[in-house]
């Protein structure tokens, strides 16, 4: 019986010719990913070896990958203190993958991840944030764990009792309509599905329009295949993830290096869960209304509902291209008054690109207020608050009641072509006219 | 026997469970305080100790969709509660189960605010409503973690036993 994606890749990390969905098994893990919660994870760490008499040191500190952003930079003297303990034990640990709060290398750990190459076709990667998803993009197996259970991969390199996930094939045909992107299928496939449509599930992405589709847009849709329930999401790695592995991550090995040997897919004869046909022509802007990310209508249905800010960024949609859209939307206009529209880089790299091309500066002359990199206000902790009563639409990945820290406010998702159409009008706006 | 002492419906996220804002508080004997913050009065009732170790809250399809912060587990365990769902989101099922935190799959359950409930392996029988409903039993792998005590104690006899 052939192997799915994800089957394949635990087979190979648990050291077995073949597992199927439901076998149970302990995978070695290639990467391990946390950000500010690696408080957490330190302290559970200690708490396993306590009493045991042994020195606590991680399995492998070069497998082990930090990034500050969720809280950057600190917005309160707690975290600032949660920080400085993460620092300590990352010396002391000897762990390399470390990007602290920087220009140069900082950013989202969903975007460090690939555009540092750490992430290959192939690899068991675990983090201790729900969007780890996002790495599926490279042909990896990446899911998110709680610290309890990192703390378990940092003392034995590997994920205790994994069921090995059923999965859920999606093809999407076509070529996408102007001003229709990756977000859009995302959120109509949830909307689709339903929030936990695909719970405990992997969602393995085929067809026309993901083959065409470039690394950035494959990380948006692996990004939020979580939010309808997905163990993960995973693109299948072909010449496009060793394009974006050699000339924007550097990575020097070639395909036959990785552990699935470059751009080997599933088996033919995989057998699946279910299976689902979009055809991306037909598609038009998708929003996810308040406040659930399955309550997904066609732009059409909510135009013209007025917002009071609008926020580009995050994992899910803060890259390069992005941002292009809606410069190119913005250019030699302006935002609406009342509207405050705030951007968020993904990394420092991309936030320098961003400069060096023009965008930011079309962006802040049309009226946009350009933020460091991190998760900005997406998990409503700081840098844009809603008030009471106020509307938001955001390019990030949920509109739980309360997630932009408030739960007398409301948060609709859209691609950044729809925020930024948005942005001129100060109402809910189809992009489709825009240049 | 044990008293529902909050309903909620499908969906309930983490955000709900133990909002953002406060996820600078990370250890478990800290995050109890902030528990369904949002729900002002039950918080409240929580921080006061009027809320009775053992005591259920019941909810619908899909309880603790959404983030990985374990902070959602550890806010709800510290007050030793019990969770009963139609069914659960993964990572917040996983967390639960690493942190002790009772969790129980019921995908008929009926039951309201102040009903009696006695929860068996096999069964969840509403005292009040006088109704029984099955519940679904955690795969064998997940069990061995409870049995365990959770999965710090779990990953201590392995390190203890060098299986590297």
């Amino acid at each position: 019986m052939g192997m799915t994606m994800v089957e394949k890749i635990l087979a190979r990390a648990s050291g077995q010719a073949a597992v199927k969905a439901g076998d149970v098994v302990e995978p070695k893990v290639d990467l391990a990913m946390s950000h500010e919660n690696a408080a957490l994870v330190l302290n559970q760490f200690h708490e396993i070896y306590k009493g045991t008499g042994l020195e606590a040191k991680v399995w492998d500190p070069s497998k082990i990958a930090i990034i500050f952003d969720h809280r950057v930079p600190a917005e309160s003297s707690k975290t600032a203190t949660n920080q400085k303990k993460v620092r300590e034990f990352i010396a002391a640990q000897g762990i390399t993958k470390f990007h602290d709060i920087r220009g140069d290398e900082g950013g989202i750990c969903h975007q460090i991840l690939p555009e540092n190459g750490y992430v290959r076709p192939g690899y068991v990667v675990v983090g201790t944030d729900s969007h780890t998803t996002s790495h599926g993009a490279l042909g990896a197996f990446a899911f998110g764990i709680g610290a309890t259970e990192m703390a378990s991969v940092w003392a034995l390199g590997s994920v205790l009792n994994v069921e090995v996930p059923g999965t859920i094939r999606v093809i999407v045909s076509g070529k996408f309509p102007k001003h229709v992107l990756p977000k859009d299928l995302i959120l109509y496939l949830i909307g689709k599905i339903s929030a936990e449509g695909a719970n405990f599930k992997v969602i393995e992405f085929h067809g026309e329009a993901i083959q065409k589709m470039d690394t950035s847009g494959r990380l948006t849709i692996c990004n939020m295949s979580v939010e309808a329930g997905a163990t993960s999401g995973i693109v299948p790695p072909d010449a496009e993830t060793l394009r974006y592995l050699k000339e924007v991550a550097g990575v020097r090995e070639t395909g036959a290096a990785f552990p699935l040997s470059g751009t080997s897919g599933p088996d033919p004869d995989a057998v699946y869960d279910q299976v689902i046909e979009i055809d991306a022509a037909a598609l038009e802007p998708q929003i996810a209304c308040p406040h659930t990310v399955d309550n997904v209508k066609p732009v059409s249905a909510v135009a013209g509902t007025p917002i009071q800010q609008i926020v580009i960024g995050s994992c899910t949609n803060g890259r390069l291209d992005d941002i292009e859209v809606a410069a190119r939307i913005l250019k030699g206009k302006k935002v609406a008054r009342g509207v405050r529209m705030l951007v968020f880089p993904a990394s420092g790299r991309i936030f320098r690109e961003a400069m060096a091309k023009g965008y930011l500066t079309t962006l802040m002359e049309a009226g946009a207020l350009v933020a460091n990199s991190g998760c900005g206000p997406c998990l409503g902790v700081h840098q844009g608050a809603l008030g009471d009563g106020e509307v938001a639409l955001s390019t990030t990945n949920r509109n739980f009641k309360g997630r932009m820290g408030n739960p007398n406010s409301e948060v609709y998702l859209c691609s950044p072509a729809v925020a930024a159409a948005s942005a001129l009008t100060g109402v809910i706006t189809d992009p489709r006219g825009e240049r | 026997m044990a008293k529902v002492v909050l309903k909620l419906g499908d969906d309930i996220s983490t955000d709900i469970i133990y909002p953002g804002r406060y996820m600078a508080t990370v250890l478990p004997g800290e995050t109890p305080q902030y528990a369904f913050a949002d729900h002002t009065e039950f918080n409240a009732r929580l921080k006061k100790g009027e809320i009775p170790p053992g005591s259920v809250i019941v909810a619908g399809k899909n309880f603790g969709c959404g983030s990985s912060r374990e902070q959602a587990a550890s806010c709800l365990k510290g007050p030793d509660l019990v969770i009963v769902a139609k069914h659960f989101a993964r990572i917040f099922l996983q967390n639960s189960i690493n942190l002790g935190l009772r969790t129980v799959i019921c995908p008929e359950i009926e039951a309201d605010e102040g009903d009696e409930l006695e929860i068996t392996a096999e069964k969840v029988i509403n005292k009040t409503k006088g109704k029984t409903f099955d519940v679904i039993p955690l795969p064998k792998a997940r069990q061995a973690i409870i049995d365990a005590g959770g999965l710090i104690p779990y990953t201590r006899q392995r390190v203890l036993a060098g299986k590297k």
